[in-house]
């Protein structure tokens, strides 16, 4: 059996997808078996953050209404043999989902991986409730900033109330996952701390992954930025996987490295 | 940072504070409606209604809370009538 893990946030442009990728790459990478879907029906990008758009064929739509079969349309990660991808459809039917579909493809799935990442949409419609309904964990991606921290308690409501697990009287695991985090606006009060996110929804924390140019970097190359390990948040994507898998080990990159006093003097 | 916005930060609160404090009324707020069943609201319209018909209340005025303990559930409906 596969534990389904969902990334989700309610608000988008957090970073679901960028987490999504590196998260399920950190895991495959770890030997386990690994899908990630892209549940952005009409709004794929996981391909495009993958690096693997050119190789769409089929996809989780097409495997739903049993136009191909899974082994069509599950792409291989080009960089780690044990990583595959199942495309978003491009069709605007936002009813393309179906739970029974959605639950079919995931049983499928089930049978022969350990972990199941589903990429979820921005937004509290279908795709983002079908994203989130089968889940074991949930991987709250979350900004420090005031919207987003409102959009992932909404989605928690959401979780405890209207997923399998919820409904079947049954504790879904949920992690919070804070990106874009910038320690030294953080310093200077203008910043929500980890702390404060942390106070006001009041699940565990999985990571903070320190905002950097290496993400944009990635995207632009197709490449998860977890293959980055020179950069911070690679890095901290690194610690988040190792994390899940429950290890105990000391957050990075959530205070400030000190410039030097000139140039903190001149503001450089 | 420089010198002149170490200087300014000094004189008015950290937004970031700013920013906690309003998260934390409005999710309080929101996890208190969520945890209501689904018919509360209306049920709350529909009982104003009725009060209405009799004396003239603003929706501020009445309070409905939905109380569940062990093996009970309290419906607690507080109406304050003007003088």
């Amino acid at each position: 059996m596969a534990k389904i893990i969902v990334v989700t946030s309610g608000k988008g442009g957090v970073g679901k997808t960028t987490s999504s990728a590196s998260i399920g790459t950190g895991l495959a990478s770890r030997g386990f078996k690994t899908v990630i879907i892209d549940f952005d029906v009409g709004l794929r990008n996981l391909d495009l953050i993958m690096g693997c758009e050119r190789r769409v064929v089929y996809d989780f739509v097409n495997v739903i209404n049993t136009e191909a079969s899974l082994n069509q349309a599950l792409i291989r990660d080009k960089r780690i043999p044990t990583l595959s991808i199942l495309p978003a459809s491009q069709t605007r039917d936002k009813e393309a989902l179906t739970r029974e579909g959605v639950q079919n493809v995931l049983d499928q799935l089930s049978k022969t991986f350990d972990y199941i990442v589903c990429d979820s949409p921005a937004g509290i419609e279908r795709g983002a409730q079908m994203a989130l309904y089968f889940a074991d964990i949930a991987i709250v991606v979350t900004n420090p900033e005031v919207s987003s921290v409102r959009d992932s308690d909404r989605i928690l409501g959401i979780l405890q109330s209207k997923s399998r697990r919820a409904e079947k009287g049954e504790i879904i695991e949920e992690h919070l996952l804070l990106t874009r985090y910038n320690p030294q606006r953080v310093a200077i009060g203008e910043m929500l701390s980890v702390e404060d996110v942390k106070d006001i929804l009041a699940i565990p924390l999985l990571g903070v992954i320190p905002e950097s140019e290496a993400v944009l970097k990635a995207s632009n190359q197709g490449t998860p930025v977890i293959h980055d390990q020179e950069s911070t948040s690679g890095m901290a994507y690194d610690d988040a996987v190792r994390r899940l898998l429950g290890e105990d080990i000391p957050h990075r990159f959530v205070d400030i490295t000190r410039k030097n006093f000139f140039k903190r003097l001149i503001g450089a | 940072m420089s010198i002149f916005n170490y200087f300014l930060n000094k004189r008015q609160p950290a937004s970031a504070s700013v920013a906690k404090e309003r998260l934390q009324i409005l999710v309080a707020h929101e996890r208190s409606r969520r945890s209501q069943p689904d018919y509360m609201e209306k049920m709350q319209l529909e009982i104003l209604e009725v009060i209405r018909k009799y004396v003239e209340v603003d929706q501020e005025q009445v309070n409905i809370r939905l109380d569940n303990s062990d093996d009970c559930s309290i419906l607690e409906l507080n109406v304050t009538l003007p003088d």
